[in-house]
């Protein structure tokens, strides 16, 4: 068939020349230099402006300290805040490694059948809208220790997008496939390795990207608990101990961190996502307006 | 179990089909035999009631009919994806065949696993049969043939969101044709698609039923797609889905463009379309 063959070439030519974009076009350029720019420029005025209004109204430091004296105490105080910010990011990552494995092992669990799924599920909710603030204290009295109780503070917290986004993937495999997998009689297994699985990664994703966060959150709340009651080390705890003395620039650096930590872990799993969709999955496939 | 009038029908069909189709449906074992078989669904919706069909080897069978006649139901029951509410369906030959391996199922949409590679979708049918990879380079070389067949030699490593409509529907095509079954089902395959890439693949399809000794049987509510493919036309009716009329196109093979614009082929359209009226005055 080789009239055919030529065919189909152009069928697929035909479909390249409208889908690849120019990446010389001056246009594209200047668009992919201001997405980088305008918020760096939205951050630097921001800046500025606190350090303006500081200084005009002469805000004291131990009330509102400007940015450059946050900047100052995050040097200086390097040596508490860099293990800290590690204690955090252990418990961060522990927390939500162990929620990947329940949240993705309880959801596959739900998919071998619909009666495990309807016994367990409203538990994983009533779990999931149980604000964690309320029982932290209550976990940290019964487990005697501390790094434990932190860990299960924010696999509680973390663990429920996970199992709720995997197990809406799971059960999200096209019915026709479905139907296919049947006509060649694929075993059970068969059905969730080459289908049900690859259909849930997306979904699954998803999950770990809120997850991954909510697992900092959960961390951070839990160190709180733990910090008021004396016991507690993590960047967390830096917080309140700052807080008590009035030292709010160490305060201000310590929250910084924090934050620069949740954004380091959201690009970390937005590039993951990329990494494992970019060749098939809608929603990391460029589209030209 | 058949009314002698249906042998009959069967009978003049055999006599009708001009000299230079593929054998004809042998008289005595059809490929498959539907035999009063009903089907219910869950919300009471009697999709199929009473239906008699015999599939030939080697025939071209399109189900025409409105939407809601059950054609799709049809299908199902055959590939077995569904099981019939009364009624049996047979493999007179069962004891030759493992159905599984002798199916290839084609839907009207394309139907690709977006995340494999057109090579890895193909291969599915034989990756989900042999329990366990194979052994030696077999398996490539049937995908390759199967992606030959179907003029797409060269993109076993394209994904399917890189190709076009047609493109798609080609490896859908050679999914089901990589196992070599010799009953392909083909559920409105090109109803989605342009009227060019249609035609153009509607012209592969035939040339490769005429080449490979295949038995279609072909879904569509397009009276004009049905007059050119097929050698039998079975026009369906909708609530409850049954069969109303059966037409035999005794047009030669291999059919093309000349076919398509012959009085002859107009003729048989005009019948056919009548046939569809009638069906559709009853509901």
């Amino acid at each position: 068939m080789n009239g055919h063959h030529r065919a189909v070439r152009a069928e697929q030519a035909e479909r390249l020349d409208g889908a690849e974009a120019n990446p010389a076009d001056p246009a594209e350029r200047r668009q992919r230099w201001l997405r980088i720019a305008l918020p760096i420029a939205i951050g630097v005025v921001t800046l500025l402006a606190w350090d303006l209004v500081v200084r005009v109204n002469q805000i004291p430091h131990y009330i509102l300290p400007g940015p450059l004296r946050v900047a100052e105490a995050m040097v200086n105080g390097w040596d508490t805040l860099w293990p800290a910010l590690m204690v955090t990011v252990q418990i961060t990552f522990m927390a939500l490694a162990v929620a990947v494995i329940g949240g993705v092992g309880l959801a596959l669990l739900f998919a071998q059948s619909k009666w495990i799924e309807i016994s367990f599920f409203p538990y994983a909710v009533v779990l999931q809208v149980t604000p964690i603030i309320a029982i932290a204290p209550l976990i940290l009295i019964y487990v005697d220790n501390t790094h434990i109780a932190l860990l299960i503070c924010a696999w509680i917290v973390a663990f429920f997008p996970i199992l709720s986004n995997t197990t809406l993937g799971l059960n999200s495999a096209d019915h026709n496939l479905l139907d296919l997998f049947k006509l060649y009689g694929a075993s059970r297994w068969q059905v969730l390795r080459y289908l049900r699985i690859p259909s849930a990664l997306p979904y699954f994703l998803g999950g770990l990207r809120i997850a991954g966060g909510l697992s900092l959150i959960g961390a951070v709340v839990a160190e709180f608990t733990a910090g008021t009651a004396g016991k507690g080390s993590g960047l967390a705890y830096r917080i309140l101990e700052t807080g008590y003395r009035l030292n709010i620039p160490l305060m201000f650096a310590a929250l910084a961190l924090i934050t620069l930590t949740g954004v380091l872990i959201f690009i970390l799993f937005t590039a993951l996502s990329h990494l494992l969709l970019h060749k098939w999955h809608e929603s990391a496939i460029k589209r030209e307006s | 179990m058949r009314a002698p009038a249906a042998q009959s029908a069967a009978a003049a069909a055999a006599v009708t089909i001009g000299a230079d189709t593929p054998p004809p449906p042998a008289a005595t074992r059809p490929l498959v035999r539907m035999a009063h078989v009903s089907k219910r669904f869950g919300n009471g919706v009697l999709a199929l009631r009473d239906l008699d069909l015999d599939i030939g080897r080697h025939e071209f069978v399109s189900l025409l009919g409105p939407s809601g006649c059950g054609k799709s139901t049809a299908l199902r029951l055959i590939a077995g994806l569904t099981s019939p509410s009364s009624g049996a369906i047979d493999w007179p030959e069962r004891a030759t065949l493992a159905p599984a391996t002798d199916i290839g199922f084609v839907f009207q949409e394309p139907t690709l696993m977006p995340w494999a590679s057109v090579f890895d979708n193909v291969n599915l049918p034989l990756k989900l049969q042999r329990r366990a990879p194979a052994a030696g380079g077999g398996t490539a070389m049937e995908v390759d043939a199967a992606l030959a067949m179907v003029g797409l030699t060269g993109f076993e490593r394209a994904y399917p969101r890189e190709l076009s409509g047609g493109m798609k529907m080609r490896v859908s095509i050679a999914r089901a044709l990589v196992t070599r079954p010799r009953l392909l089902l083909m559920d409105e395959p090109f109803a989605a698609l342009d009227e060019i890439t249609r035609v153009k693949l509607n012209n592969d399809l035939l040339e490769l039923w005429h080449s490979q000794s295949w038995t279609v049987v072909f879904v569509t509510h397009s009276v004009y797609e049905s007059v050119y493919l097929s050698n039998r036309i079975v026009v369906m009716a909708a609530r409850p889905g049954r069969i109303v009329a059966e037409h035999v196109v005794d047009a030669p093979y291999p059919r093309d463009e000349e076919f398509r614009t012959s009085p002859r082929y107009n003729e048989h359209c005009r019948i056919v379309s009548r046939s569809l009226a009638l069906a559709m005055e009853g509901m």
